[in-house]
């Protein structure tokens, strides 16, 4: 094996549910060839080593450097957050892999709540926990080369983004909505012929529109697309009898913390106020 | 700072296992002191907020806890959701759940055997260091992965966090010729998971015994999976007077007075015992309680890789084996697979309404490393009052330090050569492995009990 002349490959651990690493994994048909056209030097979830072995244990600080970084999960712990920034220090790419390492993830839901009760009334020794008052992306701490979205990601997006820095060039990745995918797959928009409430507009695409397909409204799993109307999505949804709470809490899940989202409870009261008065 | 004679051993980053964890071991004077499987990673705090949410959303929002088995949690929410309500799911639409739980098995127990399990029997740190000295056994491994994960696909959507589960059933079920792909892609597996058996039972295992009481769902008649009630099988060795081997079972309802957790400072996880004991849930649970149950397929290649006879109620208590039970319980999974798919005629509904209610239900179901248990509570308009999660790993943790313990103190014992601190913290890894711990889940076991003393 000529290893040394390899590119060098690093996941990484923040909080998380694995979903997104455990994707490289399900990767059934491309594993082995990876593993011979790259170095993985630094996975835990797949190897107790460090690079091909001969610096011994893997352990949570790498020893680097390492050619690309895949960053799984949220900052939520002090020491994380010193973490991230030793991992940036010893990759020379970092790309965020998923909705907790691009946006907070759905522990970011903490954000949005009296956090010193929060915590008081959740654990039974709080003292025992460390824990920040927020969930937050890895670009609130170090500088990313690119963010891949989902919850989880998609194993086809993965491997185009892995492929990608490999050949040195930027991954083919579109940022438009799921509507786009939708169309591609020949789905019938389940919100025009139905009247199923339905994220798609203002999803960020990836998943392939997996959802509408299944007669399902898009949940928005993969966050906001690059080019979204909020107050006319919120007012749709409304429209086809989402209630305002209900309105507000399919966003606040995955991708809550994302700053595009921000603006939600004004449109939702705003909306409901406007119904009222025209109702 | 270690004082005369006392060793500890540390190993911060426990590798191939779901999450994040450490070991911690003390030894005083050739005695193990102490053994600690210290869970670090992060909380999230999933039992919190979802408090507040509609009883239409855990089984999205609780699959996020875990991205190994997300079909666990979702049909363990769902049942806990409909037994608030009063809704019972049954016919075509129950054996739809349990196809998309069994691909969820297929393809996490694979996934445990082939990357994270099998590298420790032959020395290699890694399955890719493996494959190149074996590349047949783990390709046939990855194929099997692949089915697993192709049921889920196809059933759920995609593989990890499915999106066509919902309360009551599906969004949209499949038509009989949609499976039928599905079915050709299991029965060219059905050989390979035969063949991975027979592979794994040539391993070489230490010799070790678990002496724990070992907890898994019963259901008369199936290799429980998503019914059944908590049953538990006592150990004959004295720890429980006059009885040998004894079960007993009790109600799904009554499962928080029987497991009963205690927050421990080295850990995120809450550590649980069963009735004051330790206790482990699992494969070598299931297949000690349910292995009776086992198709006969997955039954004669038990019987054939040295487990014992299942329809006699053979128990395997050697934690290293638990590769090949898994394996086994591979078969039987395509095998019931399988079986659904063949008998399948589309349901008239893809769902049955679950209308909220003040009301507070439970479930509980195999998730393949385990037991696990959710409850919740809610308003008559569905808004959640309360939700608990008892997820496996953190009901084994107990059984899993004892378990280090006693395998440590046993090659301490051992004459000749004492052992080096890097065959020690080895050993250690490869016992927590043995017991395919799910820290992610377990890890974000939040308790609602607030102790403001």
């Amino acid at each position: 094996m000529t290893d040394d002349t390899l590119p060098t490959l690093a996941v990484w651990k923040f909080a998380s549910c694995d979903g997104c690493q455990l994707t490289l994994l399900d990767c059934e048909d491309e594993l082995l060839g990876l593993a011979d056209r790259v170095r993985i030097s630094h996975f835990l979830e797949m190897s107790g080593a460090e690079g091909t072995g001969d610096d011994g244990p893997a352990g949570l600080e790498g020893v680097g450097p390492y050619d690309l970084s895949l960053v799984e999960g949220s900052v939520t712990t002090a020491e994380d957050a010193r973490r991230i920034r030793r991992i940036r220090q010893i990759s020379r790419r970092l790309v965020t892999i998923g909705a907790c390492a691009t946006a907070g993830g759905v522990q970011a839901l903490r954000n949005f709540a009296d956090v010193t009760e929060f915590r008081a009334a959740v654990y039974a020794h709080p003292e025992y926990i460390a824990t920040l008052a927020t969930s937050t992306p890895i670009s609130a701490h170090v500088p990313v080369d690119f963010e891949l979205r989902g919850c989880p990601i998609d194993r086809r997006q993965l491997l185009e983004v892995i492929t990608a820095y490999l050949a040195e060039r930027k991954p083919n990745i579109p940022a438009h909505s799921v509507c786009y995918e939708c169309k591609r797959r020949g789905t019938t928009c389940i919100t025009v012929a139905h009247g199923t409430p339905c994220l798609g507009p203002v999803t960020h695409a990836g998943c392939g529109a997996i959802c509408p397909a299944y007669d399902r409204g898009c949940y928005g799993c993969f966050g906001p697309s690059n080019t979204l109307n909020m107050p006319a999505m919120v007012r749709q949804l409304q429209h086809d009898g989402m209630s305002e709470r209900d309105v507000v809490r399919v966003f606040r899940t995955f991708n809550a913390a994302s700053p595009e989202y921000a603006e939600l409870p004004g449109l939702v009261n705003q909306d409901t106020s406007t119904d009222r008065e025209t109702g | 700072m270690s004082h005369r004679g006392e060793r500890i051993l540390r190993l911060d980053a426990l590798a191939r296992v779901e999450g994040e964890g450490a070991l911690h071991l003390a030894i005083g004077d050739g005695e193990v002191t102490d053994t600690r499987l210290r869970i670090y990673e992060p909380p999230r705090f999933f039992e919190a907020f979802l408090i507040g949410r509609g009883h239409t959303e855990p089984p999205d929002i609780t699959s996020r806890i875990c991205g190994i088995c997300p079909v666990a949690y979702q049909m363990t929410a769902c049942q806990a959701i409909e037994a608030a309500c009063g809704v019972t799911v049954d016919g075509q639409l129950a054996e739809l759940r349990r196809l998309l739980y069994y691909g969820e098995w297929i393809e996490s127990q694979s996934l445990h055997i082939h990357l994270l399990h099998a590298p420790d029997f032959h020395g290699h740190p890694s399955a890719v260091e493996l494959a190149r000295e074996q590349r047949g056994p783990v390709e046939r491994g990855l194929r099997i992965k692949q089915a697993g994960n192709a049921v889920m696909e196809l059933l759920g959507g995609r593989a990890i966090h499915p999106v066509n589960v919902r309360l009551g059933g599906f969004y949209r079920v499949p038509t009989r010729s949609e499976l039928a792909p599905l079915a050709e892609q299991l029965r060219r597996v059905r050989d390979d998971a035969l063949e991975t058996v027979r592979w794994v039972a040539g391993f070489d295992f230490p010799d070790a015994e678990i002496d724990c009481e070992l907890l898994a769902m019963q259901e008369s008649g199936r290799y429980a999976i998503d019914s059944g009630a908590p049953t538990v099988l006592s150990p004959a060795d004295g720890t429980t007077p006059n009885q040998a081997n004894s079960q007993r079972r009790f109600p799904v309802g009554e499962f928080e007075q029987h497991v009963v957790e205690e927050h421990v400072p080295h850990s995120t996880a809450l550590r649980s015992s069963l009735d004051g004991r330790r206790h482990l849930t699992g494969s070598l649970a299931r297949y000690a309680i349910s292995g009776r149950w086992l198709h006969l397929t997955a039954a004669e290649a038990a019987r054939a890789a040295g487990l014992g006879d299942p329809a006699t109620g053979a128990v395997c208590r050697n934690p290293f084996r638990s590769i090949v039970v898994r394996a086994v319980e591979v078969v039987h999974a395509v095998e019931e697979a399988l079986h659904i798919i063949g008998a399948y005629e589309p349901p008239p509904r893809p769902h049955v309404d679950v209308a909220p209610r003040a009301a507070e239900g439970c479930a509980a179901t195999e998730a393949p490393r385990g037991l696990l248990y959710h409850r919740y509570a809610m308003d008559a308009d569905g808004t959640l009052t309360f939700a608990r999660i008892v997820p496996p790993t953190a009901q084994n943790q107990a059984a899993i330090e004892e378990d280090l313990r006693r395998l440590v103190q046993a090659r301490l014992d051992r004459p000749g050569d004492p052992p080096t601190d890097e065959e020690l913290t080895g050993l250690c890894e490869r016992a927590v492995r043995n017991h395919d711990p799910c820290i992610s889940c377990s890890a974000h076991f939040l308790d609602l009990t607030v102790d403001r003393a």
